[in-house]
């Protein structure tokens, strides 16, 4: 009897309602879905929150001069940035010295030279250099630029510039010079991949109007091809900025550890990232914790505007490129 | 060359594009020098011991990393408990349901996600879970971990279901299926392969992060039960033992690098394949 019931339950059914019912299931679907989507926004700004209001001591303490006094002093309770700030700055600036030229080389030896099988393959290796771990970088960092550093590199720096003040004073091996050049490695494959995808977005025209001028390869890319793309190539160098002012267990490796602004590239310094890894965990105190909850504050707003010019600067060519 | 000035504007072309080629040759082998240094260096190291002990005390050579390659797995899976669905329903949702305004939001939210330093989701954590639990355990560094899977997921959900060809979509709505069941039954497994990529891709850049596990997982010497306790895993433990100056733990930080660089790149390989250069990173 049950069965038959059960039957004559499910024939009866009503189409519209199971229309209906289907139809709140799609509206049931986009909520579900938009509730996930919401979260997103919610943990980025609780992120955001999360940071500001534990910052409320030393901000209410030191104001506006935290970012500009150099004293970092957690028995006497007075901290300041300063050190950081710049010891974040300048291993940034030394990585795109180095990283900027090499990366646009390879994006286009890899765009404009090679074929396409090679191209392929050697974006996919220099792909897997960005997948390797930040402590990797550290590791080998530490055991084998250190040592080449102190005993080769800086002194034949020293030697060749001549008491250049940012060359000079003792080789220790880690300091600025040797935090730069291993964010510039970390870098590369950041600038390679997006400055390729952007000169290949230049038009083929472009580069056929010019050798039909009679310029050479290279003349046509470096007068032609790059200027074309220079704000995807701008865009590309600010990415690998974001990425190299965040950085963090490679630097801490290799920075020295201490927090003083000194003018020669040879010093030990600190970065912001590096401060915060290294005396989170023993931070006594909550003015000191919450120092360097701001330190990460900077941090945080400092990479976010950077990353929004790239943004900025990637979408504007790629729109351009693909018109 | 009978003209002196086309000799040297075509000296000029070969030394340049000849550089070119010199610096892709050198970025490219820094890979094959790191990933050879660190077998020269961590092969010999790397033991049955190695794999199946703990850390012996200081002073005491020998023992092995198991509780930091099991703490580094426990982490992982709530990295991909909390972080992969997430991910995936927001993309899902910028992808098929959201206005463009909307759309533009969690993009964006996602995008600034993404962009935040990975020692700054440690903070972050610290103050939401280690704080108000008062110690630091595994759930606070896979949640971490976790974070910091969400834009990567999104972002690689969304693309991947926007390369749906519309006429699928149009061909399932036109037998009378809902959105809801299109999406569910004929897009979403259109585009599964990539997304699962998408997924082995981010767990894998994950599993090297060190800088988010500082002051969230911790670290600890010995086995972790449950997930409330600080945990170990291979990053964390290779930071520590790299700074240490005792001889056999720097060697066992080689080890360790090793395997962690194994896994991580194979997962990067096996993804490449899996998808047949479909993926750009970036």
């Amino acid at each position: 009897m049950r069965t038959i019931s059960a039957a004559l339950s499910t024939i009866r059914l009503p189409r519209p309602r199971l229309v209906a019912r289907l139809a709140r299931s799609d509206r049931l679907a986009h909520l579900l879905a938009g509730v996930f989507g919401l979260l997103v926004v919610c943990v980025t700004g609780a992120l955001a929150w999360q940071l500001w209001s534990n910052s409320l001591l030393p901000r209410q303490r030191f104001g506006w001069g935290f970012l500009f006094r150099q004293v970092w002093d957690p028995v006497a309770g007075e901290f300041g940035a300063a050190a950081f700030i710049y010891g974040t700055l300048v291993t940034s600036a030394t990585a795109l010295l180095v990283a900027v030229p090499c990366g646009v080389g390879v994006a286009i030896f890899l765009a404009e030279l090679a074929p396409r099988r090679v191209s392929d393959l050697a974006s996919a290796l220099i792909d897997l250099l960005a997948a390797v771990p930040s402590v990797i970088y550290g590791l080998v960092g530490v055991s084998i630029l250190v040592p080449v550093m102190r005993t080769w590199l800086q002194p034949a720096l020293k030697s060749v510039t001549g008491g250049f003040f940012l060359f000079s004073g003792p080789a220790y091996g880690v300091g600025f010079l040797t935090a730069g050049l291993v964010l510039a490695i970390m870098v590369i494959p950041f600038i390679v991949s997006v400055g390729r995808e952007v000169l290949l977005a230049v038009p083929r025209e472009q580069r056929e109007a010019a050798l039909a001028l009679g310029s050479t390869r290279w003349e046509t890319t470096w007068r032609v091809v790059l200027p074309y793309a220079r704000p995807g190539l701008y865009g590309a160098i600010f990415l690998a900025l974001g990425r190299a002012l965040g950085e963090t267990m490679a630097v801490t490796m290799v920075i020295g550890n201490r927090p003083e602004i000194a003018r020669s590239l040879f010093a030990p310094g600190y970065s912001m990232a590096a401060v915060i890894a290294n005396e989170f965990t023993e931070a006594t105190g909550d003015l000191y914790l919450q120092s360097l909850v701001e330190v990460g504050l900077v941090l945080f707003v400092l990479t976010m505007v950077i990353n929004a010019v790239a943004r900025l600067l990637i979408a504007a060519t790629t729109r351009k490129g693909s018109t | 060359m009978r003209f002196p000035r086309t000799t040297r504007r075509k000296i000029a072309n070969v030394v340049m594009l000849g550089l070119t080629a010199v610096a892709t040759l050198a970025t490219v082998s820094v890979l094959f020098f790191i990933l050879g240094y660190l077998v020269v260096k961590g092969g010999s190291s790397i033991s049955w011991a190695f794999l199946t002990r703990l850390p012996k005390p200081v002073g005491e050579s020998g023992g092995g990393m198991a509780n930091a390659i099991v703490g580094s797995a426990k982490l992982l899976a709530i990295a991909a408990a909390t972080g992969l669905p997430v991910g995936f329903m927001a993309g899902l949702y910028v992808s098929e349901f959201a206005s463009k305004a909307m759309a533009g939001g969690v993009r964006y939210a996602a995008d600034l996600l993404n962009g935040v330093p990975s020692i700054v989701i440690g903070i972050f954590v610290y103050t939401l879970l280690v704080l108000p639990m008062k110690h630091f355990s595994t759930l606070a560094g896979g949640v971490a971990l976790g974070i910091m899977m969400i834009p990567i997921m999104a972002r690689s959900t969304e693309e991947f279901l926007r390369a749906v060809p519309g006429s699928l979509r149009e061909a399932s709505l036109a037998l009378g299926a809902t959105r809801a069941v299109t999406i569910a039954r004929v897009v979403v497994p259109a585009a599964m392969r990539g997304i699962l990529t998408a997924a082995m891709l981010g767990l894998a850049r994950v599993a090297g992060e060190t800088a988010p596990l500082l002051f969230t997982a911790l670290n600890n010497r010995f086995w972790s039960p449950g997930f409330n306790q600080p945990i170990s895993s291979l990053p964390v433990m290779i930071y520590t033992y790299a700074l240490s100056p005792y001889e056999d733990w720097l060697r066992q930080a080689w080890a360790a690098g090793l395997v962690l660089l194994a896994l991580v790149l194979l997962a990067n390989i096996g993804a490449r394949l899996l998808l047949g250069g479909r993926l750009h990173s970036g």
